[in-house]
């Protein structure tokens, strides 16, 4: 059903299923306070590697700081420390009651805590990146808690991810496609995988990167820095 | 019961409680509990210990905050309430679960009432800010303490399931089964929720506390799945 469907009046939303339309809404940040990025996906497709590139590549033009949710966070939050890309102080690890998808959608009260003290440790603070915990292709972030948000997936995941559909791929802000340097070697077919992932998101970006063969990630960091100043 | 009641003890008020286990992460990763027939023990202890001064406490809110009591009462109760939960984790616990439902209370129910307690702290105990929210929302001193009392068993009940997968069927009809001893926890709260702050119950819990002290110690070592 079109959202205009020749009798007279037009729907503000399609409620055709299988449709998908981008987000409707600008993002953008409430006053005074800083932007925040929620980065979600499959388990093991590379969030917490795309993070610490984001922070290498933005971090000496922004007041930066992240929130991580993974299930062991003081792992994610380990990783981000030894890549040495960001102050130890700058990173903050929440628990989510062994549910990640509660803690980045329904109740976003440990998010939105860590994200206030991270506010009131920095003051100016321009951008937070928030990492979920590894979930399923129906986790999405609140729109309460992120202005807007990155879905990834990977190639090991399976070339049929994108096929798949659900909240994450069709809705978020920006689907990456990462570890494309592998895609020879676990039989992805990245040529459907994009071409899925575009006819699954209309006019929504889809960027496919390797962090081994570009480690700053220069496509998704500009995606952001043009998030911050539309 | 007003319908206050309902939207505070739902598990899907969006106040943070999910990630709060009650000391049954501790308790499970202690084998203090393992198997369905371990729980109602903890629930019932849970309810008369840790629950039982909580529901006093939210009584006594609720029947002030409907009587517009001056800001030094709440300076008082939050202040009372710290002196009958000697374990820092506890009061960490119950702290950070009050600053998520003012978080989300203050979206659903203005009242300058809550801006006066939330201006003496703006991290007020859990069961102080719930039975303020009941009480300037319409809801009784009793609706307010079922609810805390409620929440006391409903959280580690949950997390029961999350951890060791419990049968939630199972689980629920444990929770359905404390039903007469909630009645009587809110019957007892609501008989005291007039008093000065002062002579309110304080029931200890020693072992949740000491199962709250460890948790957060635990946690640095190797991680929690729940912040308490």
């Amino acid at each position: 059903m079109p959202a205009n469907h020749g009798h007279g009046h037009v729907h503000p939303v399609n409620f055709d299923p299988t449709v998908s339309e981008p987000d409707r809404y600008q993002p953008s940040a409430a006053e005074g306070r800083a932007y925040r990025i929620g980065i979600g996906g499959p388990v093991g497709s590379g969030k917490t590697a795309l993070v610490a590139a984001l922070c290498r590549a933005l971090g000496s033009e922004l007041n930066l700081a992240v929130v991580t949710n993974d299930i062991y966070t003081t792992e994610d939050a380990d990783f981000l420390r030894r890549a040495g890309v960001l102050d130890v102080d700058r990173i903050e690890a929440v628990q989510t009651g062994a549910c990640p998808h509660t803690a980045i959608r329904d109740d976003i009260t440990a998010n939105l805590d860590a994200v206030e003290r991270l506010e009131e440790r920095f003051p100016g603070l321009e951008l937070v990146i928030i990492e979920s915990g590894g979930d399923n292709l129906t986790a999405v972030f609140s729109r309460g808690l992120a202005d807007s948000q990155i879905f990834v997936v990977d190639v090991a995941g399976g070339d049929k991810v994108p096929r798949k559909g659900g909240p994450g791929v069709t809705t978020a802000d920006l689907l990456v496609i990462n570890k494309v340097d592998i895609a020879h070697l676990v039989g992805a077919d990245l040529g459907v995988m994009t071409s899925d992932a575009h006819r699954m998101r209309g006019d929504l970006p889809v960027i496919a990167q390797s962090l081994v063969d570009t480690p700053d990630a220069p496509g998704v960091a500009a995606w952001v820095r043009k998030q911050l100043c539309p | 019961m007003h319908v206050v009641s309902l939207l505070l003890a739902d598990s899907r008020f969006p106040g943070g409680a999910h990630i709060h286990s009650g000391g049954l992460e501790e308790a499970v990763a202690r084998k203090l509990v393992t198997a369905e027939r371990d729980l109602p023990g903890f629930l019932h202890g849970r309810l008369w210990t840790a629950g039982s001064p909580a529901a006093c406490f939210a009584a006594a809110s609720a029947h002030a905050a409907a009587r517009s009591v001056h800001k030094g009462y709440w300076s008082r109760l939050d202040a009372e309430l710290d002196a009958r939960t000697p374990s820092f984790a506890q009061r960490e616990a119950s702290r950070a679960q009050g600053r998520g439902t003012a978080r989300a209370g203050r979206v659903a129910w203005r009242s300058p009432v809550i801006a006066d307690l939330l201006a003496v702290t703006a991290r007020p105990h859990h069961p102080v800010i719930t039975g303020a929210l009941a009480g300037v929302a319409g809801g009784t001193p009793r609706d307010a303490a079922l609810a805390v009392a409620y929440l006391a068993i409903s959280g580690p009940a949950s997390a029961a399931v999350r951890l060791l997968g419990f049968d939630p069927l199972t689980v629920n009809g444990m929770v359905a089964a404390l039903g007469p001893e909630l009645e009587a926890v809110a019957d007892a709260a609501a008989a005291v929720a007039g008093v000065d702050p002062a002579e309110l119950p304080g029931t200890g819990a020693p072992a949740l506390d000491l199962l709250a002290e460890a948790h957060l110690r635990q946690h640095k070592e190797e991680v929690r799945l729940f912040a308490s």
